[in-house]
């Protein structure tokens, strides 16, 4: 890729490659398997909800293609093609009632997934996901974010803004070339339509396993109304408020979040 | 020497409104049309004038934006092309990056060569970074998409056996086959304008005419570069009419008439950096090493916080201030040593042309910002007036 990794140390990452596609993958724990899909803010590995849940399984958390350090092949275009290959990711690992969690456009990319082959899923968490449109053609169902500043946009993602701050003065090249390759990728995948599929909220009916939907109360990125209609289209699925929390809620309220995980899964 | 003239075709009447943004973001009732139906005629009949007086036509767009009430060169390139007689209309340019359709824009150039009789030269512009959300063109993959467009475009121009099939990274056509072909042969020079020194290569390596703007002393080494990259492409060696460089420029008897008008079209400098944060830097629109440094500095404002860093000949890095009223701003004679200026009596308007010129290697099209900001109407035929029958004689008297 032409990328220098030049911080090895810092790395808590694995290479693997999957039908060519070379990505990093964090694997943490063991126990049954979960598949962790991230958003646009990477993969904190002390963080939860990874933390709490490498307890008592095996969890699973590449860096989508395109984003971190993984490579997008030319070919990979949308967001459907990443879901091709979460399944030939769940073929190569061989893994089996998996529990897919998802966050924001992670958990878009978790109803692509299971639309298409939901066999070696067991149970879905879907946290602030992004991905339908349920407004009128005026509506702004999802945040513009490229068109927020900075404190625009950490009001709009944030329950108290103030968690949104980073100094990235302080980091290393490598946590820079993370940042700037993710919010490359996330605007690659998610430009046009904006950060949803049209056509999917026809194709949810698919997902034939049981559904938690997790939403910070205070989320104006993608609100909690949107969260409940977004849930209408899984039958059966559950909702479950996160008050004090936005977009984030497993940062802004990394207990109460990982509780409400733990709960559902079991 | 030529010499081209231009104007963003601003609406200032909106620039004192309390708004975070003149671009984009900016509601439309602080325009008002019956203004706008007054500034846009005015600015065509001074591109007009230009065609009495031997210059040349630049014309530009941008698009939500007080800055430029421009939408489209194509449509202005068009209305002049019937108008003029004599003058080049250099269209500069077309953001082929942001338009969907690039054989819809080959059809527009050829017929518009076709009105002129040959006197239309196109661009093809990458377009500032809050270009991207008006056309809604994804940032990242633009510069890619930008080259296919390009070769396309080229290709419908100078391709004349019948359609032919196109299918790329970004654009599908089974049967292209434009009607009228260009009036030019092969096909009407292409302009691009490059700021940085791998920009100025590539242009030079596709066998392209480089534009430079405000770039200062730095033309020089742009020029170099373009120079170099087409001579070892494989290119004709190019000379000074392959080259371009814009400038602000205040001319008049006095030489202080001459930095009057000189301040008042630089509140175009003073104001086009007026963009919310939002828009000056979308992901993609750099390239992940220059985006790094970006964060590095905690940077918000992104490139087009210094829009044009001007610098002196010496380097002194000089500030361009900010804002509609030009009172306390850096003085002329030093925008005039940093080229950002052209400014005083015809006859010292020409002096620094010509030495600009030498000093940078030849650059043989001088394109005059020669209305911008509160330029009145009347003080900038006044001004045009000075450079077409001042300047441009003396420029070139042998």
């Amino acid at each position: 890729m032409g990328i220098s990794k030049d911080q090895p140390d810092f790395r808590q990452e694995e290479s693997v490659v999957i039908q060519g596609v070379e990505i990093d993958l964090v694997r943490l724990g063991s126990g049954k398997p979960v598949l962790f899909l991230h958003s646009v803010d990477g993969i904190h590995p002390d963080a939860e909800p990874l933390k709490g849940l490498s307890q008592n399984h095996e969890v699973f958390a590449p860096w989508h293609p395109g984003f971190g350090y993984s490579e997008r092949p030319e070919h990979f275009k949308s967001v459907d093609h990443l879901a091709l290959f979460y399944l030939d990711f769940l073929e190569y690992f061989d893994l089996q009632q998996v529990i897919v969690v998802g966050a924001g456009f992670g958990g878009w990319l978790a109803n692509e997934i299971a639309i298409r082959d939901d066999s070696r899923i067991a149970k879905i968490v879907l946290i602030d996901p992004l991905g339908i449109k349920v407004g009128g053609i005026s509506d702004r169902d999802i945040a513009d974010m490229h068109s927020l500043s900075q404190d625009e946009l950490a009001a709009a993602a944030y329950h108290n803004p103030d968690n949104a701050a980073r100094d990235f003065s302080n980091m290393t090249d490598w946590e820079l070339w993370v940042i700037a390759r993710s919010r490359e990728a996330y605007t690659f995948y998610g430009w046009c339509p904006y950060m949803h599929n049209p056509s999917l909220k026809h194709w949810l009916r698919r997902i034939k396993v049981p559904v938690q939907f997790i939403w910070g109360e205070s989320d104006g990125i993608v609100s909690a109304e949107y969260g409940r209609a977004y849930a209408g289209f899984i039958p059966g699925s559950q909702f479950q408020l996160i008050a004090e929390a936005g977009h984030y809620p497993h940062k802004e309220q990394p207990e109460k979040t990982l509780e409400a995980i733990i709960n559902f899964i079991g | 020497m030529e010499i081209f003239h231009f104007s963003e075709q601003p609406y200032t009447e909106g620039w004192d409104a309390d708004v975070d943004s003149l671009r984009v973001y900016m509601p439309n009732k602080h325009c008002d049309p019956e203004i706008v139906h007054t500034l846009v005629n005015q600015r065509l009949d001074e591109w007009i004038l230009c065609d009495k007086l031997g210059l040349n036509i630049l014309i530009n767009e941008h698009h939500a934006s007080a800055t430029s009430l421009s939408p489209s060169t194509t449509i202005t390139a068009a209305m002049l092309a019937k108008v003029t007689k004599n003058a080049r209309i250099l269209n500069l340019g077309i953001p082929i990056g942001n338009r969907p359709d690039p054989i819809r824009v080959a059809e527009e150039i050829a017929y518009i060569d076709c009105v002129t009789g040959g006197r239309y030269d196109i661009g093809f512009v990458k377009g500032a970074p809050y270009e991207i959300l008006p056309s809604n063109a994804n940032p990242v993959g633009m510069m890619e998409r930008f080259w296919e467009a390009h070769d396309l475009i080229l290709k419908a121009l100078t391709s004349h056996d019948g359609p032919f099939n196109w299918e790329g990274e970004y654009f599908h056509y089974r049967q292209v086959n434009i009607w009228p072909r260009p009036f030019q042969q092969p096909r009407p020079n292409v302009w691009i304008p490059a700021g940085s020194i791998s920009s100025a290569e590539e242009v030079g390596r596709r066998g392209h005419n480089l534009a430079m703007f405000l770039s200062g002393p730095n033309a020089s080494k742009l020029r170099d570069a373009h120079y170099n990259a087409a001579v070892e492409a494989g290119h004709p060696e190019p000379t000074a009419a392959n080259y371009a460089y814009l400038a602000i420029c205040g001319c008049g008897e006095t030489t202080q008439e001459g930095y009057d008008r000189a301040n008042e079209v630089l509140g175009y400098l003073r104001t086009t950096s007026k963009v919310h944060e939002s828009l000056m830097n979308p992901p993609g629109y750099m390239a992940v090493p220059g985006n790094v440094a970006w964060l590095k500095k905690n940077q918000v404002r992104g490139r087009a916080g210094n829009h044009f860093p001007a610098m002196k000949r010496d380097g002194t890095v000089i500030n361009i201030g900010s804002g509609r009223d030009w009172t306390g701003s850096t003085p002329i004679p030093d925008l005039i040593d940093a080229n950002i200026v052209f400014a005083g009596t015809p006859d010292e308007v020409a002096e620094q042309m010509a030495e600009f010129s030498d000093f940078s290697g030849g650059v043989g099209n001088i394109v005059v910002m020669g209305q911008g900001g509160d330029l009145s109407h009347e003080e900038t035929k006044a001004n045009l007036t000075a450079i077409g029958e001042g300047v441009l004689p003396k420029l070139n008297a042998g």
